[in-house]
C-alpha cells in the first residue's frame, strides 16, 4: 500500500496551488489558462487512481493516512485518511472536475481565469472535506468551499444568479455555524481533541447526543438538501453555470449525506437510532414531494434540480434505514446520482450552449436534429429512472430493500416515488426529443468530439455499476458493516442496561 | 496616601508612553520646519516602532501604583501600535487628497494613542479618566480635521457632545465609588467592596460606568453616534477610531469589572449579556440597510463589539485572551477594508463597487478577502478569531449565547457579501479610478498577509 507520495495531500493541494498558479497567468492568454486547468485536473485524477487500485478492501481502518500536528495548543491535527465510505467520493470529485473543465471550454467567455481557478479551488476543498479526519480541518474545508462556489453561481450563472448565490450561501452558512457550535461542544466534552476517530470511540450522554445530532443535522440537511430546507437547491442549480450545476449535483450535495454517515451516525449512535424514523419520514416526503414538483416544471435544469431532491431522499432513506442494504444502497446511490445527474446537467449544458434556452417548451424533435445527443441523453434518463442494467437500478433496489426491512409503509411509499420518477423523466424525454421539431432547435450541429469525450466516461460508469456493482460495493462492505456494528453495539448495551434496570 | 513623597519615580514602566508623548510634542515643532508632511508620518511610524520595541522590558508599576504595565496592558498596547502604524500608512496620501494634511494630524494620532495606553495601564480611576480624556479630545479633533467639510464638522460635533456626555457619566460613577470607598485605586476598591453590602448606590455607579464604556465601544443602545461619526470623519480616522478607542474601552472594562467590581459580578453579568445581544442584533441588522460603506462598516464594528463582549462576559482567562486575540484580528481585517475604501478615488457608496472586479481585479480580490474575513469564513483570520472566542464562551457554559452569536454572524454574511456581489456580479456603471501609493500598498500587504498567516497558522496568535 506504500505509494511514493502522500496521495490525499497531493490531490487536495495540487488543485489549490494550481488555482493560485492560474491567478498568475496573464488574463489575455485564455487558451493557456484552459489548458493549464485541464492539465492540472487530469494530473490530479491520475494521481488519485492509487486510491482505487491500492485500496485495501478487507479492513474498515482508515487508509492512506497522514498525520501532522497543526495547532498543538488546541490539539488540532492535520489528519487525512479514507475508508470505504469516503474513498469513492474522492475519486468522483477528481473525475467530475475534469469533465467540468472540458464542458466549460466554450461556454465560459468572461473572467476565464477566475472561473477555472474557482473550479480548482472547489475541487481541492471538496476532496479535503471527504478526506479530513480532524473535525477542525473538516470544518475549514467545508466552509472554505462556500467562497468559490458562491462566486461560481453568482458570477457565471443565469439571469437570476445573484439571488440564487446569496440564498445558497446563507442557507448553508446558517446550517454550518450551528454545526460549529456542535463541534465546539464535542471538542470540550471529548477532552480537547478534534480527532474524529477518537471521538468515535466515546459514548456521550443521550441528551447531549440528541442536541448534537440536531446541530450537525442543521448543516448536513441543508447540504443534502432534505425537505423542508431544500429550497435553495432549485435556484442554485438552475442559475449556476453547467460546471457549477455538475459540481453541486455531483459532489457538493453528497457532502451532506456523507456528513450523516461520518459524524451523525458513529458519533451519536443512540440519537441516530432514536431519530431514524423522523429522518426516514422526511426522506420519503422529499422523494414524493420532489417527484410531484418535477411534473410541474417548465425549465429543464429546474426539473433535474427537483429530481435531485427526490433522489437524495432515497439516499437519506437508505442511510437511516440503518441496515447493510440501506446504507450500502445509500452510498452507491450517492455515487450514482453524482454520475447520472452530473451527466444530465452536462447534457443540458451541451444543448444550452447551442440554443441558449432552458425552457422545455422551446424544445421538441431534438432526436431528429441531434441523434447522437439523443442517444446519450436516453441512457442517462433510463439510469435516472432506475432501469435494470443501469446503475440507478442497483442503488434504488438496495435502498428500497433496506427501507422495507426498516418499515414496510415507508418502503412502499418510497417505491411509489420510483414510478413518479419514471413519469417525469420519460415525459421530459418525450417533450424534448420527440414530437414535432421546434424551429428553435433546427439546424444545430450534433455533439462534437470534445463533448462526446466529456460524456463517455459517465456512460461507462453507468453501465459498469449497473452490470457489475460489486467493484464498487466491495469498497464499502467492511466499512459499512463496521458502522452498523458501532450503532447496534451501543444500542444493545443500552437495551441491556434498560433490561437490568427493569428487572431490578 | 504618602505616594506623593516617593523618593524617586521609577519611569521604566511608562517608557513607551514617554517616548510617544515627547515625540508627539516634537512633531508639532517639526511640522513648522518641514514643508513635506510625509516626513512627519515616517517619524511617527518610527516612534511607534520604537515604543513597541521597549514595551517588553517595561513591566512594572509606578506613580505609587496608579500605573501598571503588565502582560494585559502590553497586549493592548501592541494592538494600539499596530493600529497607529497602519493608520499612518493609509493616511499618508489620503489626507493630501482630502485636503486635510495638517501637521497636527500625526501628533494628534500619537496623543490619542498615548491616551489609550494610559487607559490600558490604569490601575487607578483617575489615570483611567485622564487617559480617556486625552484619547477622546484628540479623536474629536481628528474626526473634524476636514475643516471645510460640513459632514466632518458635524461628525466632530456629535462625537464631542455625546463623548462629553459619556465622560460625565463616567465621572459621576467614579465619584459615587469614591464616596463609598474613599479611594480611586482599583484594587483597593475591590477590597473595600468585598466587605461591604451591595447598595443601590453601588449598583448605580456600576450602571453609570457600564453606560459610559458602552458609549466608548459603541455598544447598543449607546451606539447612535457611531454611524454618523464614522461616515463624516475621514476614512483613515474612521479606521483608527473603529479599532483603537474600542480596544482601549475593552481593556478598561476588563480591568474595572473583573477587579474593582468582582464582588458584584452577578449583578453586572446580566447587564453585559443584554448589551451584547442587543449590540449584535442592532449592528448586524441595521448594517443590511446601509448604502454607504463607511456607515456599513460602522454597524459592522458595532456588531463586532457585540462578539467581543461575549469574551468579556464569562471572565475566564481563556475568554479574556480570546477577546484580545479577536481585537488584534479585527484590527487587521477592519483597517484592511478601510484601506481599500481609501484606495478608491470615490469609494464611499456601496454602489461605487459595482463591477470593480472588471476594472481592478486585484483590488476587488483583496476586498473580497477582507469581507470574507469579517464574515468569519475559513481559511481567514476572522474565522480563527470567532472560533477562539466562541470556544472559550462554550467552555464557560455560555453555549446559548454562542448560538445567538453564530446566527447573527451568519446574518452578517448578507451585508458583507453585498460588497462582493457588487464587485463581481454587477455590471460597471462608471470606471472607478484608484489612487495607489506605496504606503497604502504596504498597509494592505501587511493586513492581507496577517489575515492568511493567522487563518492558516493560528498558533502565531494563540497559546
Amino acid at each position: 500500500m506504500q505509494i511514493g507520495y502522500p496521495v490525499l495531500s497531493t490531490v487536495i493541494f495540487l488543485p489549490i496551488f494550481g488555482a493560485l498558479f492560474i491567478f498568475l497567468i496573464k488574463r489575455t492568454s485564455e487558451a493557456f489558462i484552459k489548458w493549464t486547468a485541464l492539465l492540472i485536473s487530469l494530473i490530479t485524477f491520475i494521481l488519485s487512481v492509487p486510491l482505487f487500485t491500492n485500496f485495501d478492501k478487507t479492513t474498515a481502518k482508515m487508509q492512506f493516512t497522514e498525520m501532522h500536528d497543526w495547532v498543538p495548543s488546541w490539539g488540532i491535527k492535520y489528519a487525512l485518511g479514507v475508508d470505504g465510505i469516503s474513498v469513492l467520493f474522492v475519486l468522483l470529485s477528481t473525475l467530475l472536475t475534469i469533465l467540468c473543465v472540458t464542458v466549460s471550454w466554450k461556454g465560459i467567455k468572461e473572467k476565464t481565469k477566475e472561473f477555472y481557478a474557482a473550479l480548482l479551488l472547489i475541487e481541492g476543498s471538496m476532496i479535503g472535506v471527504f478526506a479530513s479526519l480532524d473535525l477542525f480541518l473538516f470544518y475549514i474545508f467545508w466552509e472554505a468551499m462556500l467562497i468559490p462556489m458562491y462566486l461560481l453561481i453568482g458570477v457565471w450563472g443565469g439571469p437570476n444568479r445573484v439571488y440564487a448565490a446569496i440564498k445558497f450561501f446563507l442557507y448553508t452558512l446558517v446550517g454550518s455555524v450551528l454545526m460549529l457550535v456542535g463541534i465546539i461542544v464535542l471538542y470540550i466534552n471529548t477532552g480537547k481533541t478534534f480527532d474524529i476517530l477518537q471521538m468515535m470511540t466515546m459514548n456521550y450522554p443521550y441528551n447531549m447526543q440528541i442536541i448534537l445530532f440536531w446541530a450537525f443535522f442543521a448543516a448536513f440537511a441543508v447540504k443534502v438538501p432534505m425537505w423542508p430546507v431544500h429550497t435553495w437547491l432549485p435556484d442554485a442549480h438552475t442559475e449556476a453555470p453547467t460546471a457549477g450545476s455538475v459540481i453541486l449535483a455531483g459532489i457538493l450535495i453528497k457532502m451532506g449525506a456523507y456528513g450523516f454517515l461520518r459524524f451523525n451516525m458513529p458519533l451519536f449512535p443512540d440519537a441516530a437510532k432514536a431519530m431514524a424514523p423522523v429522518m426516514m419520514i422526511l426522506s420519503v416526503i422529499a422523494i414524493i414531494y420532489g417527484g410531484i414538483i418535477c411534473l410541474a416544471q417548465t425549465d429543464l435544469k429546474r426539473l433535474i434540480a427537483y429530481s435531485s431532491v427526490s433522489h437524495m431522499g432515497f439516499v437519506t432513506l437508505g442511510i437511516f434505514a440503518l441496515n447493510t442494504q440501506g446504507i450500502q444502497g445509500g452510498i452507491l446511490q450517492m455515487i450514482n446520482h453524482g454520475i447520472v445527474t452530473g451527466a444530465l446537467f452536462l447534457c443540458v449544458g451541451i444543448i444550452y450552449d447551442r440554443t441558449h434556452t432552458r425552457q422545455i417548451a422551446d424544445y421538441g424533435g431534438v432526436a431528429t436534429v441531434l441523434p447522437i445527443y439523443a442517444a446519450f441523453f436516453m441512457v442517462f434518463t433510463l439510469a435516472s429512472i432506475g432501469l435494470p442494467g443501469t446503475n440507478g437500478f442497483i442503488g434504488e433496489f438496495l435502498i428500497i430493500l433496506g427501507g422495507f426491512t426498516a418499515s414496510k409503509t415507508l418502503g412502499v411509499l418510497a417505491a411509489s416515488g420510483i414510478i413518479i420518477g419514471a413519469a417525469y423523466m420519460l415525459w421530459l424525454y418525450q417533450r424534448v426529443f420527440f414530437m414535432e421539431t421546434n424551429p428553435k432547435v433546427q439546424g444545430y450541429p450534433d455533439m462534437n468530439m470534445r463533448e462526446i469525450i466529456t460524456i463517455v466516461p459517465l456512460i461507462i460508469l453507468v453501465l459498469w455499476i449497473g452490470i457489475y456493482p460489486n467493484t464498487f460495493l466491495s469498497f464499502m462492505d467492511v466499512s459499512v458493516q463496521n458502522l452498523i456494528d458501532r450503532i447496534n453495539a451501543v444500542g444493545l448495551a443500552q437495551t441491556a442496561q434498560q433490561v437490568i434496570e427493569v428487572s431490578r | 496616601m504618602n505616594t506623593m513623597n516617593m523618593p524617586f519615580l521609577d519611569l521604566a514602566p511608562v517608557t513607551p508612553e514617554i517616548i510617544i508623548t515627547i515625540s508627539a510634542t516634537v512633531l508639532l515643532i517639526l511640522e513648522l520646519i518641514f514643508k513635506n508632511k510625509a516626513v512627519l508620518a515616517f517619524v511617527a511610524v518610527a516612534v511607534a516602532a520604537s515604543a513597541m520595541y521597549v514595551m517588553p522590558s517595561s513591566y512594572g508599576q509606578t506613580f505609587g501604583g496608579m500605573f501598571v504595565s503588565d502582560g494585559y496592558s502590553t497586549y493592548f498596547k501592541l494592538i494600539f501600535m499596530i493600529n497607529l502604524i497602519l493608520t499612518i500608512l493609509i493616511s499618508l496620501k489620503y489626507i493630501q487628497r482630502q485636503k486635510a494634511e495638517y501637521g497636527e494630524y500625526y501628533s494628534l494620532l500619537l496623543f490619542a494613542t498615548t491616551g489609550m495606553m494610559l487607559m490600558a495601564s490604569a490601575k487607578d480611576l483617575i489615570i483611567l479618566y485622564l487617559g480617556l480624556e486625552l484619547m477622546a479630545l484628540s479623536t474629536y479633533i481628528l474626526a473634524g480635521i476636514k475643516r471645510h467639510d460640513i459632514k466632518s464638522n458635524e461628525a466632530a460635533m456629535k462625537y464631542f457632545l455625546l463623548g462629553a456626555f459619556s465622560s460625565a457619566l463616567l465621572l459621576y460613577g467614579i465619584s459615587l465609588i469614591y464616596g463609598m470607598t474613599t479611594t480611586t485605586d482599583i484594587y483597593k476598591i475591590a477590597e473595600h467592596l468585598k466587605t461591604t453590602e451591595v447598595t443601590i448606590t453601588l449598583l448605580l455607579s456600576m450602571v453609570l460606568i457600564v453606560v459610559a464604556f458602552s458609549f466608548k465601544i459603541a455598544a447598543a443602545p449607546f451606539h447612535m453616534w457611531a454611524p454618523d461619526v464614522y461616515e463624516g470623519a475621514p476614512a483613515s480616522i474612521t479606521a483608527f477610531m473603529s479599532v483603537g478607542p474600542k480596544a482601549a474601552g475593552f481593556a478598561v472594562i476588563g480591568r474595572v469589572f473583573y477587579i474593582a467590581f468582582q464582588s458584584i459580578q452577578a449583578d453586572w453579568t446580566p447587564i453585559l449579556i443584554g448589551i451584547a445581544i442587543l449590540t449584535m442584533a442592532v449592528g448586524n441588522i441595521l448594517a443590511i440597510a446601509q448604502t454607504n460603506i463607511k456607515r456599513m462598516l460602522a454597524y459592522s464594528s458595532i456588531a463586532h463589539a457585540g462578539y467581543m463582549l461575549i469574551g468579556i462576559i464569562p471572565g475566564t482567562q481563556e475568554s479574556m485572551s480570546a477577546m484580545m486575540v479577536y481585537m488584534l484580528i479585527y484590527a487587521f481585517m477592519n483597517i484592511g477594508a478601510f484601506a481599500i475604501v481609501i484606495l478608491l478615488e470615490k469609494g464611499e457608496e456601496i454602489s461605487d463597487y459595482e463591477g470593480l472586479s472588471k476594472s481592478h481585479p486585484l483590488v476587488a480580490a483583496l476586498m473580497l478577502i477582507f469581507m470574507f474575513s469579517l464574515t468569519g469564513i475559513p481559511p481567514t483570520a476572522g474565522f480563527i478569531g470567532k472560533f477562539n472566542l466562541f470556544m472559550a464562551a462554550v467552555k464557560a457554559g455560555y453555549t446559548w449565547l454562542v448560538v445567538i452569536a453564530v446566527i447573527f454572524s451568519a446574518i452578517s454574511a448578507y451585508y458583507y457579501l453585498r460588497i462582493v456581489m457588487n464587485m463581481y456580479m454587477k455590471e460597471m456603471k462608471e470606471e472607478v479610478a484608484i489612487a495607489p501609493s506605496p504606503s497604502l500598498g504596504i498597509a494592505i500587504l501587511i493586513t492581507v498577509l496577517m489575515i492568511f498567516v493567522i487563518g492558516i497558522m493560528p498558533s502565531v496568535v494563540i497559546g
